[in-house]
């Protein structure tokens, strides 16, 4: 098995095709991700990330271009696109909207039942997923609407983890969440991550989210990948992402800031943790603190 | 993609027939389905077909555009037309087994799809060039008259704006829903008819689900700001009668006063 698990090559998508209003939402974009990484892909909005993670599980399909999964196109066999959908699972934005069954465990059992698979492995499929998002049990055989809303994002996220994909994509998972349910939940997708070994791609707004949880990142900017590379090489390019219009952890912006003032500190500090190991023996240096 | 559909779709532009009055725009679309039906002759039905290529020709809309609201139709007219074959007298054209084509039933077939395709030229004007918004403040203003009768004229036009307004909403929600179960394999291009319905159902429980939740948001944010339904209310932007509207008029009464002459003076096709 080769590093690579997915690929693009030079993949271009056009929304309103021959007409008018015709745009290029992804323009060219040729990336690799590596097997079992966590990578986290931000962009302003309308910079192509949805369109992008859309077409790697053929969902959509490029206008000119390749998906390579395992170095095979997806589209040499468009009957066989769902064998692909079960591999690349997907997870979109809202997706407690989508649930639709009477009780939840129905509702998860909507993929792993599409796949065929045979009552025995759906009952312990439906039990590990629950589990992975933190379901309690007793929640099984609720109706998907009785559920808070919290809950209800669990079980939709949990449809999703019971196909048990190769690559899981999430698409602004914790968006309208407390801070709380935020924080639990983005633990939950890194030890499932860690557990499962998988390869999980995460699109978020939050840098703050992006920093903790990912090993590399992918920054897109109209339609164009115009970086990947490990998130603290990233993110020390603050001047860059300020002038795409994205914002780096704040944490970070303070570091980079004494940095340019001459303080000897690392420019790639993603987490207050890390700062302190910086800033401490410095503060000592000089004598401030003891 | 769903996005297709043109039929009742408002394509915003300026020409005359968008600068008209709305009110005076519905009350001329009526007149004119109500005339379609009073032609009974091909010079009667000859004047209206003219009729709707001058307000296509006036609506600066392109010929495209109405080709494709025909095209949602085509089964409607091809049915009625292909009914009204075997109806009429004349001379016999065609025996298939007990059934008989005359020369009146051909005539017949062609005269209603006529009929039918300048119906729906009629209406596509109409919507193609008045705005959703002037189209429910024009029919709140016209049936403003059944209030007489205790009929909640404002709230009738106010489902309505709210009802066009969340078409786009819905078709887009349409698009998310589906993209979200194909994504869990769900498999909704293949397999019978049965299958295909039942494979209908995770999309429209979570449509249901969601008009709902957006009716009771939109219920809610109507009432925070104090919304009491049509009492005492004005409006932003009154409609205005022109000069236009009342050439329009002039013009559409001469086509009509045409169309009853021509329908009373020559014979009708229905012999």
């Amino acid at each position: 098995m080769s590093e690579i698990i997915l690929e693009t090559r030079d993949l271009t998508y056009l929304y309103g095709k021959d007409t008018p209003f015709q745009k290029t939402a992804v323009d060219g974009v040729s990336v690799s991700i590596r097997r079992g990484e966590f990578l986290g892909v931000i962009g302003h909005t309308g910079s192509g990330k949805s369109t992008l993670i859309q077409q790697f599980n053929g969902l959509l399909r490029p206008a000119s271009g390749q998906v390579l999964l395992d170095g095979k196109d997806i589209w040499d066999e468009p009957r066989k696109i769902r064998a692909v959908r079960f591999r690349v699972g997907m997870v979109f934005q809202y997706p407690e909207h989508q649930l639709f069954e009477e009780t939840v465990r129905q509702d998860i059992s909507f993929g792993p039942r599409n796949m065929e698979l045979s009552e025995e492995e759906i009952a312990k499929r439906v039990a590990s997923a629950a589990e992975f998002t933190g379901l309690k049990p007793e929640l099984l055989d609720k109706s998907p609407f009785e559920l808070s809303g919290g809950e209800k994002r669990r079980a939709a996220i949990a449809g999703v983890i019971a196909m048990d994909p190769d690559v899981l994509i999430l698409d602004e998972p914790t968006a309208g969440l407390d801070p709380q349910g935020r924080d639990q939940l983005l633990d939950q997708i890194v030890s499932y991550h860690r557990r499962r070994h998988n390869t999980v791609i995460l699109v978020s707004h939050s840098m703050e989210d992006i920093a903790r949880v990912a090993d590399r990142a992918l920054v897109m900017n109209s339609g164009k990948a115009v970086m990947l590379d490990r998130i603290d090489r990233v993110f020390s390019r603050r001047a860059e992402l300020e002038s795409m219009g994205l914002r780096v952890p704040q944490i970070t912006k303070i570091m980079s800031l004494l940095r340019e003032k001459g303080y000897p500190v690392n420019a790639g500090v993603l987490t207050v943790d890390q700062a302190l190991d910086d800033l401490i023996p410095l503060l000592r240096k000089r004598g401030c603190i003891r | 993609m769903i996005s297709d559909i043109t039929l009742g779709q408002f394509l915003p532009g300026k020409s005359v027939l968008h600068r008209m009055d709305a009110r005076v725009k519905i009350a001329l679309t009526f007149l004119f389905i109500l005339f379609i039906f009073i032609a009974n002759n091909f010079p009667s039905l000859g004047l209206m077909v003219l009729l709707a290529a001058v307000s296509i020709g006036l609506s600066g809309v392109p010929a495209r555009q109405y080709l494709k609201s025909l095209k949602a139709v085509v089964f409607v007219v091809l049915l009625t037309s292909v009914l009204n074959l075997f109806y009429g007298g004349g001379r016999l054209l065609l025996q298939i087994g007990f059934m008989q084509i005359r020369t009146g039933g051909v005539v017949n077939s062609v005269f209603i799809a006529v009929r039918i395709i300048s119906l729906i030229l009629f209406s596509s004007v109409l919507t193609f060039t008045t705005s959703p918004t002037d189209l429910t403040d024009a029919l709140e203003r016209i049936m403003k008259p059944l209030k007489f009768f205790h009929i909640k004229v404002h709230e009738i036009a106010m489902m309505m704006t709210i009802a066009l307004r969340f078409v786009p909403t819905l078709l887009e929600e349409t698009d998310k829903i589906m993209s979200a179960q194909k994504a869990r394999g769900a498999d909704l291009e293949s397999g019978g008819f049965t299958q295909r319905i039942r494979a209908l159902i995770p999309i429209l429980i979570p449509l249901f689900v969601s008009s709902f939740r957006r009716a009771y948001e939109l219920a809610m944010a109507m009432e925070c700001r104090c919304y009491r339904g049509g009492e005492g209310r004005t409006k932003m932007k009154s409609l205005h009668m022109t000069r236009l509207d009342g050439a329009a008029i002039a013009f559409s009464s001469a086509v009509c006063l045409g169309v009853v002459l021509c329908a009373a003076l020559l014979p009708s096709v229905f012999g």
